[in-house]
């Protein structure tokens, strides 16, 4: 099937999210292998734990 | 250089004096930003000339360290556009090459060997002193192209299309160096921070 995405390559995908738009095909082939995958889930669960770290680091740079 | 101890002065630090202690600070940003010596103490000079020259321009005195690394973040971008090419110029290419994604474990068909770990609450606010210390620590570990990339995007929060306009770099070149950056510093993170039970 072509939207479907192995682990890897579905890891792949949410790392490029943080810096680009996902074409729409591979934003479908990612949410539907979330859907179904029981490990990749955590995977992204880390990409956002790291976004919202950054983002405190980042503030803590900043600011007073 | 040692910075001057004003601590035993009975009247508070003038501006120049608050600005002067605040130069090391500066300099570990730019350093970590720049990943060069000689950029980085250029840009702090220049920060540091253009603040004492207008002090009328910083009315708020208590946001002193947010002005100044505002200015510090304006002259880092024009030392990159400066350096232009030199700045996505690997000096070590078989470490830039390498793609942490095969290292994180995939069985032949592509699935994972192990589910990768849990971190807990992605909302939960990682503010402490020590997990910024280990997160620059492993920033400062990427290989010089990825982490001066990877802190454009997350430091000085240019998109992806400013990165390659002001580098002139082709977004595929761009995208290959975050997908490493990113996965490398989470491998670090986990081995430092996240996998590490005993933190506090």
């Amino acid at each position: 099937m072509f939207l479907n995405r192995t682990c890897k390559e579905a890891t792949a995908i949410m790392v490029a999210k943080e810096d680009r738009r996902l074409p729409w095909n591979e934003r479908i082939a990612l949410r539907l292998h979330l859907a179904i995958c029981k490990d990749c889930p955590n995977f992204e669960r880390q990409m956002l734990t790291m976004r919202n770290g950054m983002k405190e680091w980042r503030n803590y740079t900043t600011r007073d | 250089m040692t910075p001057p101890d004003f601590t035993s002065a009975t009247e508070p630090a003038s501006f120049e004096q608050q600005v002067a202690l605040l130069q090391p600070y500066l300099l570990k940003f730019a350093r970590l930003q720049l990943r060069n010596d000689a950029w980085a103490e250029d840009t702090v000079s220049e920060t540091l000339l253009a603040a004492l020259s207008k002090p009328q321009a910083f009315s708020n005195r208590s946001q002193l360290k947010t002005w100044l690394v505002g200015i510090l973040k304006h002259k880092i971008i024009d030392a990159l556009r400066l350096h232009g090419r030199e700045v996505f110029q690997s000096d070590n290419e078989v470490d830039e090459r390498e793609d942490p994604l095969d290292a994180m474990g995939f069985k032949p068909d592509g699935h994972y060997i192990e589910a990768p770990a849990q971190w807990g609450n992605p909302e939960q606010h990682s503010s402490s002193k020590q997990f910024f210390e280990i997160l620059e620590a492993c920033v400062s570990q990427l290989p010089a192209v990825q982490g001066r990339l990877f802190l454009m995007r997350e430091w000085l929060e240019l998109s992806s299309d400013e990165v390659c306009k002001e580098l002139g770099l082709t977004p595929t070149n761009l995208y290959v160096q975050l997908h490493r950056a990113r996965l490398r510093l989470r491998e670090c993170l986990a081995l430092n921070w996240y996998g590490n039970t005993a933190r506090s």
